[in-house]
Formats: structure tokens, C-alpha cells, sequence
């Protein structure tokens, strides 16, 4: 909300400098965006009249004129404008002038001929086009009787600053949602006065107590609400022998400090009531209100209307119409129709003033569109009670400008009377809250400065307050002028409690160290996806990864369609990002969720499984599989997790069907690991091998097991063995071991594979495993005959189910 | 006879003295000390000494013997220290050589402040909750006094998956999870990805990190907010960190403020980062709403609470000096390393 300090004065003195307006304004709640000096940068820039133009003597495109410039002093000036005729009265920029970007104007000679000054274009003058929809953009300014500007021949050498009213300053609020009544001079006009301490001036004090007959109908106009939900009040007063011609000067400052267009004496005064008060208004020719019946009702499906800005507007039942007995007029609180515009032959005008519900305006505005100074104020909840004010300020106006003859009465229908709210004032409550120490009179002090009545301890808002609810919400008007600076800072007098992280949170944090230490990079990703990248790491179907995957029903772009699965393809990406930057030997972890929305949870109205997953995603010459396979088993140990089985996967489409395991916690899957599959790296155009792992954090949280104990160190000394066999290249070596631990009578301490080889002797599909074993028991040392019988039950069994041939 | 131990006492520590090396020492000690060494022969030689003379040569010899010996001994070990030295002369090596570490590697700028904070708060007693990401649209906004038509819930704004199920778009959803889950006293942080339907850019993101912050107990101030705010800010941006309270407005507090911090990066004098302000602004916060309380089952008349919330990405971005947020989500290594 603009507001200019020239306006803002009509409601309390202001004493202090703009500056330091603004920060004690933004320091009791009604925060400064910027102060502008408007026209600030123009300097000695002043009004002439065109005498004489003759042509130059050295050009074809320039011309040389006189200009009259006030106190009969007459310049020479030499221009290349073409719009600019003898008689025209343009700003000019003398000698010595500043213009907006530092520009200096000096006296100097143009192809030989002296030029003492410039004519200023709108752009020049750093001014906005749009606003002067009369200027041509690469012309001079043209000054007419236009736009206010009267008596101008009388006005030569004056300050071009006065003359467009660019002498004004101008700050610019962010006023909050709750606050409506400050989008308007008045509010803003009560929180300077009652920030500086000044007494509000009250300017608008008589629209409190105006009487204005309620009708049933005025020159044959009649009102009717059929959705009360959406229409708290609607008024209507009727101008008569309008008068459309320009406003005065004075408004038109005003309109234009605050950002808004003059157009004409009807239109201006309904916007300057809407800045004034902030009550929007809407004005229209009562002619063109077909049976002079306005009815407010819902649109019509697929109804249609042209707006003022002659755009063409689909309604829908949702949305809200000011109706004649054919078609609609306005839409209510967004924008008005052309059909019923204030033309310049206008005889007789209804202005409306009117309280729509904020909600429906705002989806409304939205759904077509069209977001307005109206509808932006009405989004907020207006005060039914400010409409009555702002309807009979529009009739002071035009009596005030002659515009028109008011006719008595108006027809106000009001089917939902604004609620009062009365709060009891609980002093110390107040002070416990904020921890603060109030009397009781400084508060009343503080209340009574915002205009809320207090009586036998009960405070009423004003109307114009209906954010003011409850305590707090006075508690907050308290401290406001009590001063948020002003508050202390105490520290939490209450229990103690022990605070920490829990297990889960501990485990990230501890992988996640151990991870950077190792010398991985965390990334940060999104947790969209969109199925294309899914296809894109080889997920297609039926794929649980497809088909539990949750949908954004307004997705950002085709990109962000659905939330991650899997985090495969978002690692895939960050590595393609870092091969693309020709980064070698990239090492990367990301801590993030999957989401999947398991048994159709999303359509019970349930939410779907969230999990932390460690996602891990390496390129890099000097690591392979195995290295991937430690760096997995050491999270789990850092993790404390013991008992697990690592078993190869084969089905799993992301990874290489060959070089891919899972390990598993029974029958539960708690991380999967591998090389990507080939296919998918040249998806991505990696040209080497991507080792990939997903650790479910959740599950490992879920077995993990933190019961460490010590064990004895064993006295007695160990017995070793050494074992080699061949064996069928796809026998497993993990198989081997399950089969030397299961017949090992309990005595076997640990058995180490120490060497697998493969040779053109022992043949195609053969390789030479070694084992080293190591026997050892707590309790005595373990006899020959002992080791012997286990080894030769080892033996057996390794020949019976794996076929394994022993070499000795 | 003494006279002759004597004698060849004074040749032998004359010799110990000549030899030039360990070989040489040797062969002294041979020639003196060994088998057949001119000591060991009057040693053998005694039998014919007669029996006065028999202890007194005897001990003599020994003492004699034990002399040398030490001589001999220390010698040897003048001659390794000095070969020792010598060996570890030719072993010289370049120090300036590159090292062979494993080198190190970074948690994420974003995850580096949170971490922070973490810590922060862990040590004023506080937990970590976490809540769903994939929120139920009550918790977000419903509950948070944030009813229907609130221009919050704008599908421009927010990300629905069903009408009632949605993106989070704030931290705040946790603390209505937390507020029915829980008994006052609650004391919680909760970091965490928030969604927002905002286009990539600059300034951006439609993901981004927040942390939020709840206190409910008995007789809990605003100005115990601001002093807890004004803790937390010394520590996570400087001790001679200011904080300022202004007056603001959510729908989940009452009263409200936004709180900005004297520039942590000029100091309060104004710079490109605070825009030449001397202030950053740094979190929304307030007294939790009577409204929200009520919803979530805690009595308003019986507790009261604050509750902040704050952009991880911001504080990140002002921090670390870093002028474009897609680098955060770009994870390209050669940023990633320098945190």
C-alpha cells in the first residue's frame, strides 16, 4: 500500500522525518518497503511555452525554437523532436538541470547553433508511460488542459515537479493479511497518530454520523442478495445529472501518488474512496441495468461476461455476479463489466459499496485471472459497517466536485450483521504472555489509541478491527505500543527436560562421518521425479517403483510428476551433472527419503511409507565391487548392526544382473548394492562402471543393536589349517564358508579366505578357493585328534554337496 | 706379573682407542680378551702362581678384564651410532612430497547448518522431531489455524497429491504431530525439506530446508522467545550477534514478529548481503496461537508456547557466501568440496 506523506497529514502531524517515519512505523507492525522522493532527481526543470519553431541551417532534422520560460525570459533551444508545434507548452530542462539518471542539461551548440536547455520527454523526466496515456513515448511531453492541468499559460517558469505533483513522498507499506483497514490513508493515517503519539485528526469523522434513509428502491433501483453466504452487505446511492469532466488536481495528486490513473470525475472518486477508506467502490450507468434490478447472485455455469479491460471472462457457479435481469454486470469484487462502464454521456450513476466473502473473491480473482486493487483488498475480509462510510463519502465527493446531484436515501442490504467482539481484559495474563510488566493504564492507554473501548474491564475493537479476536490478540495490540524493542530476553524458567537425538537420528549421524571421512560427498537432492526418469534407469510396468509411486496432482513441470521411489535415478543424474563437468572420481552420498504409497494408502486417505534411505553413488577407476561391498558392511558395522546375510540379487533391472547383492535381515531386504546396469550408465552417458547402494536407514535403525559386552581374551593357543580345493566356477565362496562353519563341531574360531585362483590346468569352468582356518575353543587347549575329526567332516561335506576335490 | 697386567692393560685401551671400526675392535678384543688373548693366558697361567700371589693377580686380571670390556663395549657403540647415523643420512627424503591420505569428503552446506543448529538447541534441551513429508493437509494448515480459504493453501502455492493430502509447505505440520502426540513439556527442533510450488531460480527453489521450533509448558513468555532466539543466533552467527523483534503476522501465532539479526557478514554496517540495512531478516516466530493449542488438545488457559521457524538456505547461502542457490542442488564436486 502506497501512501504519500502529504495525504497521510490530514490525519496526524507528523514531526519527524520521513526515515525515521518509516522505522518507527515498521517497528509497530506496519513495515516500510520503500520511501520514495518522487521526482527527487529533477532539478530546475520548469514549464515553457513554444514561441517560435523555425528549421536549422545545417540540418535537416533538427529545429531551432524560442521558448518562453516565465519572468520574460525567452530560450533558445534546438530539438530533433517532431510531435511539437508553436503554442504547445512542454517541460523544459535549463541550463544546469538534473534529470532522473544523473543526466546534467547544459547550454551548448548543436550543429553550430546555440541550444540553452531541453524539452523533456515522459521517459526523461523518468516518469512511467502508461501513467500518461495521452504522451507518445520518443516525443516531447505535451502539457494540455488534461489530466488537471488548468491555466498552464499562467503557469510558465514554474516547477514541472509542482505542476505533475512528482513534489511528493511516497512510502510503501507491506501491510499484513490480517490488517485490511490498513490498505487504506485512514488506517494508515491511525497507526501513524497512534505511533508518534499524535492525536488522530479524524478528518472522516462526519460519515460516522451520517443518517441516510434505507429505501426499497431508488429512481426505480432494486437490490436483491440471493447468496447472503458469499454478500454480507450491498449498498447502493444514485448520482443524478452526472457530469463526467476531469477531476480536480488536487485528487488526481493524490490518485497518482498512491500508483492509480486518473480518468474521470466518477471513476477517480470511487478509486480515491477505496485509497481513503479502503472500501473498493463500484460506479455504473443505472441505464444499463436491464429492469433496474440488480440481483446478487452465484454465475452461471459457463457463463460469460466482458470485463472493463475488454477481456472476455468464463464464469462458473463457484463464483460470484452483480446481475441485471438478463446478464451480469461485474464480477463481484474483482472487476466490473464493460456493459455497464461510465461512458462520457453518463446521466444518472449507481455507485455500489459493498462487503463480498474474502475467500470466494479471492479464488475468484484467481480463476479468472484478474487479480485487482479491489479484489487484493477484499481477499482480506472487509468491515460491512466501513461500506455505509465509504458509500456516503462517494456522494460527498461528488457534491464536492460538482459532478453530479445526489439523490436522497439508498437501498442497503445488509443480511449479515458484522459481528462484535468483546474480550475481557486480563492484565496480568497479558503481562505473563508477552513477559512483560504493563500497569493496567499503560495498557489502557495503548487501547485506547487504537480506538477499542474498554468498559468494566471488557474491550470492544472498532469496527474496523475484526482481526482482534481474543487475548492475544490484544496482547499483540499491547505490545505493538508497549514496543517489540522493548521486550526482553529472558531465558525459559519450566522443567528441565533432556533433549538429544534419538537412535535413528544417531546412526545418520554416525554413517553419514563415517561416510565424509572415507571421502564422500553428501549431496542434496528433490524428492521429485517424474516416471521418465525411472524409465530412464530401466523401471517399466508393472514395477512396484511405478506403481507405487505418488502423484502431484499440480506438478512444477513434466519433470516433478511424481515423488521418488527409488533415489536411483536422482543419484544417476548428480553423477551425470559431475561427468559432464569432467570431474574425476566422484564419490557421492545422499540422506534422503523414498516415498511409496504401499496398498493404495493415498486413495484410503492414508499417507504413504516414508523412508530414509542412504543412497550411495560412486565413479572411479580405483574402486570396484568389492570396495563398494567393505564401505557397505563398515556402515552397517558403524550402524552396530551384526547378524546379516549378504545374497545375490539377480532380478533387480537398475543393477548389472551379474554384480549385485542384497543384504538381507531374515527374510527382510535392508539394502541393496551393486554396479549399475550397464544399460542404465549409458542412459545417463557415463562411459564407466557406477557402483551403486541403497541402505534403508529405517530398518537398519530397526535391527540394529547397541549390547556390546566383553568377551575374555582366550588363553589357549589356537590350531590352523590350511584348506584348497577345486571347485565349479559358480560355486560360491560364501557357500564354502557356510560349509566349513556348519561342520565345524563349534570349535572353528574364524576361517579366512586367502586365495582363488584359476589356471588353464585346472580347466575352463574351475577355480582353486583356499581357506585358512583357525580352531579354537575358551576353555582348553584343542587336541590334534579333535581338529582332524572336524576337518575331515569338513572335507566330506565339501566333496558330498559341492563337489569340491580336495589338493593336497 | 702386576707390572705386565699393567703394561698390557695400557696396550689395549691404546688399541680400543686406534681401532678404526668394528672389525678392528674385534680383533683387539681377540687379541686381549678372546680364547687365546693375553689376558685369558695369565688367567690359565695362574696355576703356577704361588698361592699369596694367586688372588691378588686374579683380581687384577678381572678388574683389568671387566675395564676393557666396558672400553670395547662402549667403543661398539660409538661405532653403530655412528653407522646408524651414516644409513639414516642416505635415507633423506622430500618432505614436500604429496601425501597419500584418503582424502576427505563434505556433508552438504545445508546439512552443515543443521547440524549446527542441532547441536545448538540439543544443548538447551531440546529433541529432533521428524515428521512426514507427504503431509495430511490438517496438520499443514487445518490445524494451524490456517482454515480452507486461506491463501496459503492456493494450489499455486502448494503441491496437492489428493485434496486432502499434500506437499508440506512448512515445518509447522510437525508441530501439530507433536502437540497430539506429546505432554507438555515439549521442547523441539524439527529440520526438514518443505515444497513450495516456486520455478527454479537464483532465489528459488520448489524444495527447500526449514527449521521449525516449538516450546509448550506452563508460563512460557515471548520474552523468553526472543532470549532463546538471541541465545541461538550468538551461537550459530557470532556472539556479537543482535537479534530484533518486529511486529508480523502468520495465522499460527499470536502475537507475532519476524526477527532479524544484525549482519552477520558486515557486521551491522551495511553490505551487499543486508542490502545496506545492517539487518537480515532472519525468522518468523510467536506465541502459539490459543487456536492451535485448542486444536491440537492442549489446554491455552492451562500452557502457553512459542514457535519459530526459519530457511536453512538462506542462512547457508548468506553464510558461506554463496550467490546462487541451484549450486545447492546442482552437487557438483568442486563445490561440494569446499564445505
Amino acid at each position: 500500500m502506497k501512501a504519500s506523506i502529504e495525504w497521510l497529514k490530514e490525519y496526524a502531524d507528523i514531526n519527524v522525518d520521513v526515515k525515521e517515519l518509516g522505522n518507527i512505523l515498521t517497528m509497530t507492525g506496519s513495515k516500510v518497503e520503500t520511501i520514495e522522493e518522487q521526482g527527487g532527481d529533477i532539478q530546475n526543470v520548469v514549464v515553457g511555452k513554444i514561441l517560435k519553431i523555425k528549421p536549422h541551417i545545417n540540418s535537416d532534422h533538427l529545429v531551432v525554437t524560442k521558448v518562453d520560460v516565465g519572468n520574460g525570459e525567452i530560450l533558445q533551444i534546438v530539438t530533433g523532436a517532431d510531435n511539437i508545434r508553436e503554442g504547445d507548452i512542454v517541460p523544459i530542462a535549463k541550463d544546469g538541470s538534473k534529470l532522473p539518471g544523473g543526466v546534467e542539461i547544459k547550454t551548448g551548440k548543436l550543429r553550430g547553433i546555440d541550444s540553452c536547455g531541453m524539452m523533456c520527454s515522459v521517459g526523461e523526466l523518468g516518469l512511467d508511460i502508461n501513467s500518461y496515456p495521452n504522451q507518445i513515448e520518443n516525443g516531447i511531453m505535451i502539457l494540455s488542459d488534461e489530466n488537471a492541468l488548468k491555466d498552464l499559460d499562467k503557469k510558465l517558469g514554474e516547477d514541472i515537479k509542482e505542476i505533475l505533483g512528482l513534489n511528493q513522498t511516497v512510502i510503501d507499506f507491506e501491510i499484513t493479511p490480517n490488517r485490511p483497514d490498513c490498505l487504506s490513508i485512514e488506517g494508515l493515517g491511525r497507526e501513524v497518530a497512534a505511533s508518534l503519539d499524535e492525536t488522530f485528526k479524524n478528518p472522516r469523522k462526519n460519515l460516522d454520523e451520517t443518517k441516510v434513509e434505507n429505501k426499497d428502491n431508488i429512481e426505480g433501483l432494486k437490490v436483491d442478495i440471493t447468496a447472503p453466504d458469499l454478500c454480507y452487505r450491498y449498498i447502493a446511492r444514485v448520482v443524478k445529472n452526472v457530469k463526467i469532466a476531469p477531476s480536480p488536481e488536487w485528487m488526481v495528486k493524490r490518485l497518482n501518488a498512491c500508483g492509480v490513473r486518473a480518468i474521470n470525475n466518477i471513476v477517480d472518486i470511487t478509486n480515491y474512496v477505496m485509497l481513503e477508506l479502503g472500501q473498493p467502490m463500484h460506479a455504473f450507468d443505472i441505464n444499463s441495468i436491464e429492469g433496474k434490478h440488480i440481483t446478487v447472485r452465484r454465475a452461471n455455469k459457463n457463463e460469460k461476461i466482458i470485463t472493463l479491460d475488454d477481456q472476455e471472462r468464463t464464469l462458473d457457479e463457484n463464483m460470484l455476479v452483480i446481475a441485471d435481469n438478463k446478464k451480469p454486470v461485474a464480477i463481484a469484487g474483482v472487476m466490473g463489466g464493460q456493459n455497464s462502464e461510465i461512458e462520457n454521456d453518463t446521466q444518472t450513476v449507481v455507485f455500489e459499496s459493498a462487503v463480498f466473502y474474502g475467500g470466494s473473491v479471492r479464488k475468484t480473482a484467481k480463476a479468472v485471472g484478474l487479480r485487482t486493487e479491489a479484489s487484493s483488498r477484499y481477499e482480506k475480509g472487509l468491515s460491512p459497517e466501513n461500506a455505509f462510510r465509504a458509500v456516503n463519502r462517494a456522494i460527498e465527493l461528488v457534491e464536492l466536485l460538482g459532478a453530479g446531484e445526489a439523490v436522497d436515501g439508498m437501498v442497503d442490504v445488509y443480511p449479515t450483521k458484522q459481528k462484535v467482539n468483546n474480550i475481557p481484559l486480563q492484565v496480568e495474563k497479558i503481562n505473563n504472555l508477552l513477559g512483560i510488566n504493563a500497569s493496567k493504564e499503560e495498557m489502557l492507554e495503548i487501547l485506547k489509541k487504537l480506538d477499542m473501548k474498554v468498559e468494566n474491564d471488557i474491550v470492544t475493537p472498532p469496527y474496523f478491527r475484526e482481526d482482534v479476536e481474543q487475548l492475544a490478540d490484544v496482547a499483540e495490540e499491547v505490545l505493538r505500543f508497549y514496543g517489540y524493542d522493548k521486550l526482553g530476553m529472558t531465558l525459559i524458567n519450566a522443567e528441565t527436560t533432556l533433549g538429544g537425538k534419538n537412535k535413528e537420528q544417531n546412526i545418520q549421524d554416525n554413517v553419514s562421518n563415517y561416510l565424509v571421512n572415507l571421502g564422500l560427498s553428501e549431496i542434496c537432492t528433490y524428492g521429485f521425479l517424474s516416471e521418465k526418469d525411472l524409465e530412464k534407469c530401466n523401471i517399466y510396468g508393472n514395477n512396484p517403483y511405478l506403481t507405487e509411486a505418488v502423484h502431484i496432482q499440480n506438478p512444477l513441470s513434466e519433470d516433478y510428476t511424481i515423488m521418488k521411489t527409488t533415489s536411483v535415478p536422482t543419484m544417476m543424474q548428480m553423477l551425470e551433472n559431475n561427468n559432464n563437468y569432467k570431474n574425476k572420481a566422484v564419490k557421492l552420498f545422499d540422506l534422503s527419503r523414498t516415498y511409496q504409497n504401499k496398498n493404495s494408502a493415498i486413495e484410503k486417505g492414508e499417507l504413504p511409507l516414508e523412508s530414509n534411505v542412504l543412497t550411495i553413488g560412486m565413479y572411479s577407476e580405483k574402486e570396484d565391487f568389492y570396495t563398494l561391498k567393505g564401505l557397505v558392511e563398515n556402515v552397517l558395522q558403524v550402524a552396530q548392526l551384526s547378524r546379516y546375510d549378504i545374497r545375490k540379487e539377480t532380478n533387480n533391472k537398475m543393477y548389472h544382473p551379474g554384480r549385485c547383492a542384497n543384504v538381507n535381515v531374515g527374510a527382510d531386504v535392508i539394502a541393496t548394492f551393486g554396479e549399475a546396469n550397464p544399460l542404465i550408465t549409458k542412459n545417463y552417458g557415463i562411459s564407466q562402471r557406477i557402483l551403486l547402494a541403497e541402505i534403508n536407514l529405517d530398518k537398519i535403525t530397526k535391527y540394529a543393536r547397541n549390547n556390546k559386552k566383553y568377551m575374555p581374551i582366550i588363553k589357549f593357543p589356537a590350531v590352523e589349517r590350511d584348506i584348497s580345493m577345486v571347485v565349479d566356477e559358480n560355486v560360491e565362496v560364501g557357500e564354502i564358508k557356510k560349509v566349513i562353519q556348519k561342520k565345524s563341531k563349534k570349535i572353528l574360531e574364524e576361517a579366512t579366505l586367502f586365495d582363488v585362483y584359476r589356471n588353464e590346468k585346472l580347466g575352463n569352468s574351475k577355480k582353486s578357493v583356499a581357506y585358512s582356518l583357525k580352531f579354537r575353543v575358551p576353555d582348553r587347549t584343542l587336541k590334534d585328534e579333535e581338529v582332524n575329526m572336524a576337518m575331515s567332516e569338513i572335507i566330506d561335506e565339501l566333496e558330498k554337496t559341492l563337489g569340491a576335490e580336495l589338493r593336497k | 706379573m702386576q707390572e705386565k697386567i699393567s703394561q698390557i692393560r695400557q696396550k689395549a685401551l691404546e688399541e680400543i682407542q686406534g681401532a678404526s671400526d668394528l672389525a678392528k675392535l674385534n680383533d683387539v678384543r681377540i687379541k686381549y680378551l678372546g680364547k687365546k688373548g693375553e689376558l685369558t693366558v695369565i688367567l690359565r697361567g695362574m696355576g703356577s702362581l704361588s698361592p699369596e700371589e694367586r688372588p691378588v693377580v686374579g683380581s687384577l686380571v678381572n678388574k683389568v678384564r671387566d675395564e676393557l670390556e666396558n672400553k670395547i663395549q662402549e667403543a661398539e657403540k660409538a661405532f653403530e651410532a655412528k653407522a646408524i647415523e651414516e644409513k639414516l643420512l642416505n635415507e633423506n627424503i622430500d618432505v614436500t612430497m604429496p601425501s597419500k591420505k584418503i582424502s576427505l569428503g563434505s556433508n552438504h552446506p545445508i546439512t552443515q547448518i543443521i547440524n549446527n543448529v542441532k547441536d545448538i538447541f540439543i544443548g538447551m534441551g531440546y529433541e529432533i522431531a521428524d515428521g512426514p513429508e507427504v503431509e495430511l493437509a490438517t496438520y499443514n494448515f487445518d490445524k494451524l489455524n490456517t482454515p480452507p480459504d486461506h491463501p496459503a493453501r492456493d494450489v499455486q502455492d502448494t503441491f496437492y497429491v489428493t485434496d486432502d493430502i499434500i506437499l508440506r509447505s512448512q515445518t509447522s505440520s510437525v508441530q501439530a504431530r507433536v502437540m497430539e502426540m506429546q505432554k507438555p513439556p515439549i521442547k523441539i527442533i524439527c529440520p526438514g525439506a518443505v515444497y513450495r510450488s516456486d520455478s527454479v531460480d537464483a532465489t528459488h527453489s520448489p524444495v527447500f530446508h526449514q527449521i521449525e521450533g516449538l516450546v509448550i509448558d506452563k508460563n512460557i513468555s515471548m520474552a523468553d522467545l526472543k532470549g532463546t532466539l538471541d541465545m541461538f543466533a550468538k551461537k550459530c552467527l557470532g556472539e556479537k550477534t543482535q537479534i530484533r523483534f518486529r511486529p508480523h503476522h502468520f495465522p499460527f501465532t499470536e502475537p507475532s514478529a519476524e526477527a532479524d539479526v544484525s549482519c552477520f557478514v558486515c557486521g551491522g554496517k551495511g553490505c551487499r548481503v543486508c542490502k545496506g540495512e545492517g539487518w537480515i531478516e532472519l525468522l518468523g516466530c510467536g506465541m502459539v496461537h490459543p487456536n492451535v493449542l485448542k486444536n491440537c488438545g492442549i489446554d491455552p488457559e492451562e500452557y502457553s508456547g512459542f514457535a519459530f521457524g526459519f530457511g536453512v538456505e538462506r542462512i547457508a547461502m548468506a553464510k558461506f557466501g554463496i550467490d546462487d542457490m541451484r549450486l545447492l542442488y546442482e552437487n557438483d564436486v568442486r563445490f561440494l568440496k569446499q564445505f
